[in-house]
Order: C-alpha cells, then sequence, then structure tokens
C-alpha cells in the first residue's frame, strides 16, 4: 500500500461525491504481494468504477490474470471530475484500487476500448496515472499500454497512444503477451517486434498510412518485416471456464448481478449489428457446466440476480432447460434470473411465461425497425404479429413495463417507416392495457442508427442532422401520453461516435486536441462538451462529415481494412446488396451456409469445427463441404 | 413443510463499520449485508410481491465517511439459529472493515430497531493550534446559547436542542477528541459535521466516529 496516496485521500475522499468509487477493498477482489509478483498489469476501464465493474471482458481478464502465480492484476477506472481536479491540485497521481500504485509504476496498463466515447478519459488516466500520452515521448522505463475491446476492430483513431492492440478474443493470447514480457519485456522495441507476429496483435507503430489528396486512405503498409499485412482477430474455439470469484462491488453497479456468458457469437445476421459480425463463429457453453458455474458463482458472490450473457438467449439450444433448471435450483433462494437479450418471437414467450412468479422488473425487447420492409432490409426478421403476440404473453405474464428499442436512420428509411414505430408502440400499449389496465408502461428507446465498421452497413452515411431531427420531432409528436416514455440520442453525440469510429489516424490530434481543451466523458450527456470536440477537429484540419456523412464507395480503402474480423468483404458487399434489394438471409442454423468466411479464415481450427462444437456448421454441412 | 411464521427468529446483530469501508452509503451497506448473509446461507426470511427483499434492518444510518463501533442490525430468520452459529457462519463472509461482536436473540415481537433510536455518541477528531482552554471555551459557547438556528437542506432548524452533551474527550499535542451525544429519531437527528460546522472547527476534522446508540428502554414483555 503506498501509504502518501492513502494518507492524502483521507482529505480528498470526503469532498467528492461517490467516494467508496476509488477505494477498492470489495469482496473477492485480489490483493497480492507487490514486490513479489513479476509482472504488475493494470486493468484499466475508461469509464466510471460502476459502469466498469459491469464490463465482463475485465472480470474474465481479472481473473485469468490473477490465477498465474508471476503476475498481478489491479483494477483502474475513470475518477469522476471532481476526483481528477482533486488529485490534479493535490499532485497526486492515479492509483490502482487494490494497492494504490500509481498507474505509471505497472509493468502493463491495459485498457477495455468498448466504447468511442470514452476515449478522451483513456487521455486523462494515462496523464493523471504519470504516463506520455504519445507512444514516441515515452522509453524503457513507462508502461506498456495495449489496449482491447471491440474499439480494437478499427482502433486507428487511437494509433498515437497505444504501442499495441489486441483485436478479438483476449483469452489466450493474453497470456501470450504476458509470456512474452517475462522474455523480453524491458525492451520495448524488441518486444513490440516479436509482439507484432503474433496473431491478432496490431502494433500501430509498425505502419505507415498514405492518403489520397481528397483525405481518403491511399494505402496502409507495414514498415517492418514482422509486421502482418492484414490483422486477423483472435478467438479461442471453446469458451473458457467463466469466472465463478468475482468481485462483488459496494457502489452499485450499472450491472449489479452475476453474469454467465453462455454464448458467444450470433448467427442471426442482423445487418446494423457489429457485434454480430465480429463475434462468429457462434459458440455454445455446455448446459452442464453453466449450471455449476451458476452454482459456485451465486455461492461466492451472494448476488440475487443472475444474467444469462449473450447476444441472444434464445439462440442458446438449450435455453428452456437451462432456464428449468436454474429456476428450480435457485429459485426457492430468491434469486432471479434474467435473460438480457429476448427475441420478439413465438419462442421467447414460452421463455417468457418461465419467469411467472418471478421478479418482473420489466422486459426490453428491440424490434429495431417500425415496418416490415425495413427490418427485412437490416434483416431482422420478425413479423409484426409476432411482436404483438410477445408483448401479450409478456403483459399476460405480470410484467407491466416493456422497453422497446428502435433505430432510426436507417438505410432506405422513409416517414413512413418511422411513423410504422409509432403505431407499434400504440399497438403494444393498447394490448397491455387489455392485460394490466393503466399501469401498463411502455417506455420507447430511439437510437440514431450509426453505420457499423465490419458490417454490411460500412459503407452507409450516418443520416443528415435536418433529417434526423424531423424523425425525432415526428416520434416526440406521435409518442405520448400517459404509459408511454420515449427517449433518443443527441445528434451531436451521434455525429461524434460515427466519426470517431469510422475514422483514421489522423482523428488522434483531434482527440488530443478536444481532450486539452476540456472534453471528458463524452458518453455522459451531463459532461459532453461538443464544443470542444469541434475545435479539435478544426484545428487538425478536419471535419467530422467526412468520416460520418460521406457515403463510402465500395472501391475506396477503409481505415479498418487492415483488420479483419474474419468475415470476407465480398459477404459484406453480397449482404449489403442483398440489403437494398430487401432480401433476407436466414440464420445461419437455418439456411444454407452463405460462406461468410469465418470459417476460412480460421483453418487451424477446423477440426474442432468438424466435431460440431461450432454453431454454424451441422453435419449436413460438413458433408457437403 | 413450511415453517410457520411463529417459528421464526430475530437476532440483534452488533457490528463495527471500519475506515476500509466508512465511505460506503447507506444503501450500499443494507446491500453488502444482503449478500453477507446469503453467502452465510443463513435462513432469511423474505417480503411477499414480485419483488421479494430478505427481513433486515439496520438501526440508524450512518453518514459517507463515518465509522461506527456499535453498530446494531436486526435479522429475521425463516428457522431458529443458535446464534453463534449464526455468527461463524456469517463472520467469513464480511468484507475487510465490517466486523461482528456480538449476536444475540430478541424477541420477534420487540417494535422495529429503527423507530427506536434516540440518542447517538460519537467522537470527532480535530487539528487545532488551539490551547485547551480555548478549546473547552468554544465547546462551552455552544452549550450556553440557548438556540442555534441552521439551515439544512434549504430548511431551517434548531441545532441547540439536537446536542444533549458536547464534552472534550482526550488530547494529543495538536490534536482534540470531542465527544458529543447528539438526539436522534423523530424529535429530529443532529449530525456531528454540523456540530463541528458550529464550532468552526469542520476543516480540521481528522475523523469521526459513531461509538455507540441509545434506545428507548425495552417494556417488559
Amino acid at each position: 500500500m503506498d501509504t502518501t496516496i492513502e494518507a492524502a485521500l483521507g482529505e480528498l475522499l470526503p469532498r467528492v461525491i461517490k467516494p467508496a468509487r476509488y477505494t477498492g477493498g470489495e469482496w473477492n477482489s485480489c490483493v497480492k504481494d507487490w514486490d513479489q509478483t513479476t509482472i504488475k498489469v493494470a486493468l484499466a476501464y475508461p469509464d466510471v468504477y460502476e459502469v466498469g465493474m459491469s464490463n465482463l471482458a475485465l472480470i474474465i481478464l481479472y481473473d485469468l490474470l490473477n490465477r498465474r502465480e508471476d503476475v498481478l492484476a489491479e483494477r483502474v477506472y475513470t475518477p469522476w471530475m471532481d476526483l481528477e481536479a482533486a488529485l490534479r491540485g493535490a499532485g497526486l497521481p492515479l492509483y490502482s484500487l487494490e494497492t494504490r500504485h500509481p498507474l505509471h509504476e505497472f509493468d502493463v496498463v491495459g485498457f477495455t476500448l468498448p466504447y468511442e466515447l470514452n476515449y478522451t478519459n483513456v487521455l486523462t488516466m494515462l496523464d493523471l496515472g504519470g504516463i506520455p500520452l504519445l507512444v514516441e515521448e515515452r522509453d524503457d522505463s513507462h508502461p506498456l499500454i495495449i489496449g482491447g475491446g471491440t474499439g480494437t476492430y478499427n482502433p486507428e483513431p487511437l494509433a498515437d497512444f497505444f504501442d499495441l492492440f489486441v483485436v478479438g478474443e483476449g483469452e489466450e493470447v493474453t497470456l501470450e503477451l504476458l509470456d512474452l514480457y517475462r522474455e523480453c519485456g524491458r525492451n520495448r522495441e524488441e518486444y513490440l517486434r516479436r509482439a507484432a507476429r503474433i496473431e491478432g496483435l496490431y502494433v500501430p507503430s509498425l505502419y505507415e498510412v498514405k492518403y489520397h489528396d481528397d483525405g481518403t486512405v491511399q494505402e496502409v503498409t507495414p514498415t517492418h518485416p514482422d509486421a502482418k499485412p492484414v490483422v486477423v482477430k483472435r478467438i479461442v474455439d471453446a469458451l473458457p471456464p467463466a469466472p465463478t470469484r468475482v468481485i462483488v462491488p459496494f457502489v452499485e453497479a450499472v450491472h449489479d448481478r452475476a453474469s454467465i456468458e453462455i454464448l458467444r457469437g450470433c448467427t442471426q445476421g442482423c445487418r446494423f449489428c457489429q457485434a454480430g459480425m465480429i463475434y462468429r463463429p457462434l459458440r455454445e457453453r455446455p448446459l452442464e457446466e453453466i449450471l455449476a458455474t451458476a452454482d459456485e458463482l451465486l455461492a461466492s458472490t451472494g448476488y440475487e440476480e443472475l444474467a444469462l450473457v449473450s447476444l441472444s438467449s434464445c439462440n442458446y439450444s438449450g435455453i428452456e432447460e437451462l432456464v428449468e433448471k436454474l429456476l428450480e435450483r435457485h429459485g426457492p433462494s430468491h434469486t432471479s434470473i434474467s435473460l438480457p437479450s429476448l427475441r420478439m418471437d413465438s419462442f421467447s414467450l414460452r421463455l417468457a411465461e418461465m419467469f411467472q412468479g418471478q421478479r418482473k422488473t420489466g422486459l426490453t425487447f428491440a424490434p429495431e425497425a417500425g415496418s416490415e420492409r425495413l427490418r427485412r432490409v437490416i434483416n431482422k426478421v420478425i413479423t409484426h404479429d409476432d411482436i404483438l403476440s410477445t408483448a401479450e404473453t409478456a403483459f399476460a405474464s405480470g410484467w407491466q413495463r416493456i422497453k422497446l428499442y428502435f433505430m432510426i436512420g436507417l438505410p432506405t428509411e422513409t416517414m413512413e417507416d418511422v411513423e410504422a414505430i409509432a403505431q407499434m408502440v400504440k399497438e403494444v400499449l393498447r394490448i397491455g392495457r387489455q392485460a394490466r389496465g393503466k399501469k401498463t408502461q411502455v417506455n420507447v428507446s430511439v437510437a440514431t442508427f450509426i453505420p457499423k465498421t465490419h458490417t454490411p452497413f460500412q459503407w452507409q452515411p450516418l443520416e443528415g442532422r435536418a433529417l434526423l431531427e424531423e424523425k425525432h420531432h415526428l416520434l416526440r409528436r406521435l409518442i405520448r401520453g400517459r404509459g408511454l416514455k420515449l427517449s433518443w440520442n443527441d445528434p451531436e453525440t451521434s455525429l461524434l461516435e460515427a466519426a470517431l469510429s469510422r475514422g483514421d489516424r489522423r482523428l488522434g490530434g483531434v482527440i488530443l486536441e478536444a481532450w486539452r481543451r476540456g472534453a471528458r466523458f463524452d458518453a455522459w450527456s451531463e459532461a459532453l462538451n461538443v464544443r470542444s470536440w469541434w475545435e479539435g477537429f478544426a484545428a487538425q484540419g478536419l471535419d467530422p462529415a467526412f468520416y460520418a456523412h460521406r457515403e463510402r464507395s465500395l472501391e475506396e480503402t477503409l481505415p479498418w481494412d487492415l483488420f479483419s474480423s474474419g468475415v470476407s468483404k465480398e459477404y459484406l458487399i453480397s449482404e449489403y446488396r442483398r440489403s437494398l434489394n430487401e432480401e433476407t438471409t436466414l440464420d445461419c442454423r437455418e439456411g444454407p451456409c452463405r460462406t461468410c468466411g469465418i470459417l476460412e479464415s480460421f483453418p487451424r481450427e477446423t477440426q474442432s469445427m468438424r466435431n460440431g462444437r461450432w454453431g454454424c456448421l451441422s453435419e449436413e454441412k460438413t458433408h457437403t463441404r | 413443510m413450511r415453517p410457520s411464521t411463529d417459528s421464526t427468529q430475530r437476532l440483534r446483530v452488533t457490528f463495527a463499520k471500519g475506515e476500509e469501508v466508512k465511505y460506503i452509503s447507506h444503501l450500499d451497506l443494507m446491500r453488502l449485508w444482503e449478500r453477507a448473509l446469503r453467502r452465510a446461507n443463513v435462513p432469511l426470511v423474505y417480503s411477499q410481491g414480485y419483488n421479494p427483499r430478505p427481513k433486515i434492518s439496520i438501526a440508524f444510518p450512518l453518514a459517507v465517511g463515518i465509522t461506527g463501533q456499535e453498530e446494531l442490525l436486526d435479522v429475521t430468520l425463516e428457522r431458529p439459529l443458535a446464534p453463534r452459529d449464526f455468527a461463524s457462519a456469517v463472520e467469513r463472509q464480511l468484507p475487510t472493515g465490517i466486523s461482528l461482536s456480538e449476536v444475540e436473540e430478541v424477541y420477534p415481537t420487540l417494535p422495529a430497531l429503527q423507530t427506536q433510536v434516540q440518542a447517538a455518541d460519537y467522537l470527532a477528531t480535530v487539528e487545532a493550534c488551539e490551547t485547551v482552554q480555548q478549546i473547552e471555551a468554544r465547546l462551552d459557547g455552544l452549550l450556553s446559547s440557548e438556540s442555534l438556528p441552521r439551515e439544512r437542506r434549504n430548511k431551517e432548524y434548531d441545532l441547540r436542542p439536537l446536542i444533549e452533551e458536547l464534552w472534550l474527550e482526550s488530547r494529543d499535542e495538536h490534536q482534540y477528541t470531542l465527544g458529543m451525544r447528539l438526539r436522534a429519531g423523530e424529535r429530529g437527528t443532529g449530525r456531528p459535521d454540523e456540530v463541528l460546522d458550529q464550532l468552526a472547527l469542520a476543516a480540521h476534522v481528522k475523523g469521526i466516529t459513531r461509538t455507540r446508540l441509545f434506545f428507548a428502554p425495552v417494556e417488559e414483555q
């Protein structure tokens, strides 16, 4: 324990909001002997504690790393602006929760990058942690700065600040990184050169980017023979055991519950969904393993809720049996089971009914689009009747509150499609009132569609602001009154998110400028300071519209073409074309293989696929292959 | 067979909330207890309804930043458990900073603990470059006031009747430890930070701890 920091905190913490965010000591947290451990890793999450504590990736890595005897992993989150100011005022560094060591004293700082709007928090943490922001300003005395998470499918905007990015699933490659660190970690140059050879790792300093006069990327070339021409993501061929001794926060986390990942990947093929593309292929955790994990997890945490995490719970082949068995085992101790991602179809009805007698905290469904036509475009294939009958069953089973997620600004969307959202919402409310009366509540969340990288819509522009506002206005007019609540995104936030997620390396300068002008917690409406961002863009001579609102041609070299999710560009193009023709594509488990490329990208794992462990490959398909 | 309601048991737990967890809020502490008791696998009684909660109650919320030496918690169990067995099962499930000092069985029919709190003792350590006489003069000045009008959340109130006692507990060079007995419950609750503010010592506080709670006398059953 660093005693100077400890003593000074006694003065600072009483003056900040939620000081328990910054004290550690939670149940199941792991405190190792600093001096006796070879490799010291800080696991950093660029948002506040309550958000970071809910991130499953960090929970997995914390467990994985601390199981190794030669490694200690400690946590650090972004201090809210009050503590940032207090630390700066007192000349104190950002410190880890477990042993209160300054960030710069760690060997490795690993950031999880789940969202573009917390990139400025990365800079706050490095700077407060006593680490120079730019890679070129750091030397062998500084920690290695590594990034992982979905942000690394286009890490280019952060290339100036990170030594290394992990693209894809981290469970195996993180351990390889640590083994390599034992060999040559103190020699940054050698370490990065050798890391560049490892699959799934990207060392930005070993590449050079050239631009056309119009600002688009001309080419990205490796400047060193060890740097790969394409960085293919890493995957694990089966889900590693899920952590069972997880930290139970004192402060209520955003997801204040136990979580088990039951399924990774998704075969539904929704065309707007980045997760559905980049987490392929589908891998299920065996049912018996989930049951055993649930027993241990609930016993070690005392949580009163267990969430079964996946991109789509109904994709789990034994989902009914699983829920039934979990309720049987843990229902008597008043533990509730939650499925955060239910599809609105007839199958989910049965699942919803199984929760009868359980806590009815509210049910969330995502029809995504109001009209069937537009749902065909985005390949969210559920019928109007399915949606209404699912709602009916949910209300009949005891729920009073249903939350519906939609997007606006989807490709080919018309005003009629937007009106269809309001119509659907009103029908759901009407059905609810028949079953539950006046207490029925339908909460509608309308997000702006952001064309995500590595999806069939990656060439599409973010819809213009005027049209978006017109659509917001229409929905506000139509969705109002008792029992209805509408929420939507701030258009400026969407613009920023679209520009950052689709950006190139030049955005590093923008992020730095915006941060220097005070940009912090950009995902928090009370903190977002868009002016600092637009000034940052202007200072670098760049225009956010170039990145966000421009439709890209299929021939353009995209900044993220260097990174492969295993799904081929040809497949994305074919899905893009099908979408514009309103042609749907069947779920991989139901229809013929569309050869998305995932099997070809991972030939080494072919054997385990043939054993039928991978969701997309049925027996039959194996024979014809 | 479901145990009938008359076989339920109420246990009164005396515990300390130490330095390590002094910043966690009252609601955080409730969740902490709920989860620790679930881990300990003791037979909790739950409320009815869609959102069942275990029947546990803490006597008197402690403000963020203040430690507590003799805090009280009542837990209702579905079936009787020897207090010693309860203590040994629960102790192992408590995070650093929370410690049990006593578990005793009380009548299940006693009124809710929260309604019985009448006063609490606090010790506050402050740093001051003053003599003992000067400090004592401050305390006397406060105690001899007829009223001490103050504002709390835009509401006016009189602090004076909330201070039952105020004394100098000990001194170590420039560190003075002040003791105070403050009223709690329906007739108003005195807060130690407000007393220190009234003494113009709030900026020099090193720490505050609650040492004892006082309850309404229990009627013979």
